[in-house]
């Protein structure tokens, strides 16, 4: 039961439906989840007892951050996928993916910067994670550029793939540089789990607004290859079909 | 074609790209010219104040390694793909990832070496101390073959576009920082009298990782760019 509808989902113009239905549910909880977490953080959190109120940009920050990291792991496991497999939706899922991640990874260098001016007083420091973070965005870009480069859409997508499976090795570096090396980027406060050493009126918008973005990377990954699918499949019967309904 | 073993496959396809690079010799010194010239623009930019030629000094050595590394990259499989001989090799019955392996090796012995061999120049031009020398040529003879395994993967997936060059620095340079951060942090330690047994066990460990790893990529990139 659950295989058969796997396998209609891995079908273009099922996707496009289904994608195209669930957009707007996924869509309205991302928004509620969004105002709920930045009301929480911004006005019913307490002001931390040495950062004072600037901590609070850490809403946008550490999400952020996550976000970058969790979709390059999703584009490089649907790279995998598509290779494996020649399955087309994951080369779709991953090549969508691309430009959000790298977009994540743009804020949270930005919304780290203009944390690290007045805590560190500095914008920007070469630090180990500062370093593996610009680095990430170097990843993404060339997957973006090597995908945008090759004239045959499906050879491209493969390429991007490996690139993309490739630049995994630097994932774990991002991820202890903190633990491995001693830098002025503070060291993790939520991901232990056995005992947050982050208030809870503080966790508890974090991690809405954790799920918030979350939820904005599906809904903006679903609408970018409802595109994508519908740029490739542009010379077969259904997209002409759609096409055709939307004009009768 | 089926008679060969692999091991006298990897000695043919190894010699002929020696002798290839042989008979193109004015191709392969450019590399090595263009390493020289680099490191030797930077005393001439900033003055010849001799301790800060020594802080900087390891750091350029290291950034003029990976540009000339770059910019050497671009023939490992171009002509081949040009020629056709790539898909020959494609075709053959053993298996693509160890017959890149030989294409690599080649290409570290035409251009990887021979800027180890000239490094120690290099350090003496940038004032640099004896011991901080010695480690530098280490870490190049750990680190280039890094460069040349790490760069194959990104040649492989560029080969077939016809202005790879701008691309082919966007996918390898980030790739290639660790070594620039862990090799020119050596050669610095080394200068400071320090141990630097870390930072080696570190790049031979990025070397045994590439080596085990990029050849199967390259081989898996190829196959895309050839499809």
């Amino acid at each position: 039961m659950f295989m058969r509808w796997f396998h209609e989902l891995g079908s273009p113009p099922y996707f496009y439906r289904f994608a195209g239905r669930l957009i707007p549910w996924l869509g309205g909880l991302c928004l509620v989840l969004l105002v709920t977490g930045l009301y929480l953080g911004l006005i019913v959190a307490p002001s931390d007892y040495q950062q004072g109120e600037s901590y609070r940009i850490i809403y946008i920050h550490v999400p952020s951050a996550w976000m970058s990291l969790f979709i390059y792991v999703v584009m490089a496991a649907c790279g995998a996928i598509a290779l494996i497999w020649r399955m087309k939706l994951a080369e779709v899922v991953a090549i969508s993916s691309a430009p959000v991640g790298a977009s994540f990874t743009f804020l949270a260098l930005v919304t780290g910067s203009l944390w690290g001016k007045p805590m560190w007083g500095t914008w920007w420091v070469w630090d180990a994670r500062l370093t593996s973070e610009l680095l990430l965005l170097f990843l993404y870009l060339g997957v973006i550029a090597l995908y945008s480069a090759i004239e045959d859409k499906r050879q491209a997508a493969r390429a991007a793939s490996i690139l993309a499976i490739v630049g995994v090795v630097n994932i774990p570096l991002i991820h202890y540089s903190v633990e491995w090396w001693n830098t002025l980027h503070q060291g993790p406060t939520v991901t232990k789990f056995d005992a947050p050493s982050i208030d809870v009126r503080m966790l508890v918008p974090l991690l809405i607004m954790a799920l918030a973005f979350k939820l904005f990377y599906i809904v903006n990954m679903l609408m970018r290859a409802r595109c994508e699918l519908l740029s490739r499949e542009r010379n077969s019967r259904w997209v002409a079909e759609l096409a055709e309904a939307d004009h009768g | 074609m089926s008679d060969l073993s692999l091991r006298s496959a990897f000695a043919v396809l190894l010699k002929r790209d020696l002798v290839l690079a042989y008979r193109r010799r004015a191709e392969i010194a450019n590399p090595l010219l263009f390493f020289i010239l680099i490191t030797a623009l930077f005393p001439l930019g900033l003055g010849s104040n001799k301790p800060m030629l020594q802080a900087v000094g390891p750091g350029v050595i290291w950034v003029a390694a990976l540009l000339a590394a770059l910019l050497s990259l671009d023939g490992m499989f171009r002509s081949d793909f040009e020629d056709g001989s790539l898909e020959q090799l494609m075709l053959s019955s053993h298996p693509v990832s160890l017959l890149v392996v030989a294409k690599i090796s080649a290409h570290w012995l035409v251009t990887g070496l021979p800027l180890v061999v000239v490094a120690p120049l290099l350090g003496v031009l940038l004032s640099l101390p004896g011991d901080a020398i010695a480690v530098l040529v280490l870490t190049l003879l750990l680190g280039t073959p890094i460069l040349s395994l790490i760069g194959a993967v990104g040649v492989a997936l560029t080969v077939g576009l016809r202005r790879g060059g701008i691309i082919l620095s966007l996918l390898v340079l980030p790739l290639y920082v660790p070594v620039l951060i862990f090799a020119s942090d050596a050669v610095s330690t080394a200068a400071a009298g320090i141990p630097i047994t870390a930072q080696l066990y570190i790049i031979g460990a990025m070397l045994v990782l590439a080596l085990s790893l990029a050849p199967l990529a390259t081989a898996a990139s190829l196959r895309v760019s050839l499809s």
